[in-house]
């Protein structure tokens, strides 16, 4: 009997918990109104990096959606870099991150920074999702074939074959001095990557 | 038979627990629905703004917060925005030129006023968004999505305009998502709708 009152006391607690587990909460854009993916609550990080702040940044060389390769190595020596990692196009907060920083160039320029975007999604579906998003200041890199090979070399591929939401704010001479593998659901703070930024020419 | 009552008791209780927490937590969670055009607006709270102009241009005293309705004028025009939204990037030179066109019109510029909310944007995000696209009108901040929910979640833009009675009573003339396309035109369109008296 006691083992049945518990039972019901603790269904009933599990109940509130998940009515009222509040939703991600983000305002969705009249742009992408009807084309945007909502995949749930996902879980927050999936995968662990091995790298570490003072870690020397995984080189690579993928396709821009603008056509040719980028590669990191070509911004060594003269730009500080930040990647920025989303899972996929056509999702809820990801759809909004990169148009959030196309109207922040001036922090990047101010602190003589490059930003690169990349997910694993192919070409032609970046070209259709960023089109969506504006002319964009910075590259967008198509992490697909060998399929997440780049977000697997920074320690953030998903069970599921998509990247987390990370951040990777590199200097120079090619170390890493900042990582934020974000919860997934929800969008960095862009004024803390900012102050990072800044953290680069103190 | 007794136990078998009150197993029967307790499931109608279970159920009838259930049915009232959705119920309550649907309501908490969705927050208003989007009010409609000839309805009152729904109480809308933000702070008053620390700068002095901002504050002059509202008709505002003190420090703490106000309510939209008492805004000195005869028409709001609120827009609830992003600074994440592409729409709403493409949008701010339009709702700019609608502001320096209210402006320009000296029997306008005292009746007419336009804020802007960020809906889920901090301070930090509200000013990049200003600074961006060098807005003179007055934004604030809606981190926490209080403003966005007493609006039913609206996808953005979304502009409401409310007309403010002389008896301190409201009417909102104008609700809808999505851009106003021309600034001349809305205005036109505003103005008629809320028979707003124009000099010449």
């Amino acid at each position: 009997m006691l083992l049945k009152k518990r039972l019901f006391s603790k269904t009933l607690l599990l109940l509130v918990a998940v009515l009222f587990s509040a939703p991600v909460a983000y305002s969705a854009s009249e742009q992408f109104k009807g084309k945007i993916y909502n995949p749930g609550a996902l879980k927050p990080v999936d995968s662990r990096t091995t790298l570490k702040i003072g870690s020397k940044a995984p080189d690579f060389s993928l396709p821009s959606v603008s056509g040719g390769k980028v590669s990191l190595g070509q911004y060594l020596g003269k730009k500080n870099i930040v990647i920025s990692f989303v899972p996929a196009a056509w999702t809820p907060v990801c759809s909004d991150q990169w148009p959030g920083y196309n109207i922040a160039k001036s922090f990047f320029d101010n602190n003589n920074a490059i930003l690169i975007g990349i997910t694993v999604d192919n070409i032609p579906t970046l070209f259709a999702w960023t089109r969506e998003m504006g002319e964009l200041w910075f590259p967008v890199l198509s992490d697909f074939w060998p399929h997440g090979a780049v977000a697997e070399r920074y320690g953030i591929l998903r069970s599921d074959g998509v990247s987390e939401r990370a951040l990777f704010v590199i200097d120079k001479k090619g170390i890493i001095r900042y990582i934020d593998v974000h919860d997934i659901n929800k969008r960095p703070n862009l004024e803390t990557l900012v102050k990072e930024l800044e953290n680069l020419n103190k | 038979m007794n136990k078998r009552i009150i197993v029967i008791l307790k499931l109608f209780i279970f159920i009838f627990i259930f049915i009232c927490l959705t119920f309550y937590a649907h309501t908490i969670q969705a927050g208003g629905l989007t009010p409609l055009k000839n309805e009152i607006s729904p109480d809308i709270t933000l702070p008053i703004p620390d700068n002095a102009v901002e504050k002059n241009y509202l008709g505002l005293e003190g420090k703490d917060s106000f309510a939209v309705s008492r805004i000195k004028a005869d028409l709001v025009i609120l827009e609830i925005f992003s600074m994440y939204c592409p729409y709403c990037q493409r949008e701010a030179p339009i709702v700019n030129e609608l502001y320096r066109i209210i402006n320009q019109r000296k029997d306008l510029k005292d009746k007419i006023k336009i804020i802007g909310v960020g809906a889920g944007n901090n301070r930090f995000e509200v000013d990049v968004f200003r600074n961006q696209y060098n807005i003179q009108f007055p934004l604030f901040s809606d981190e926490s999505f209080f403003v966005h929910k007493a609006l039913g979640e609206v996808r953005t833009p979304y502009f409401i305009v409310i007309k403010m009675n002389a008896d301190g009573s409201n009417r909102i003339i104008y609700s809808k998502v999505g851009s106003i396309h021309d600034a001349n035109e809305f205005l036109d369109a505003i103005l008629k709708e809320s028979g707003l008296k124009q000099d010449g």
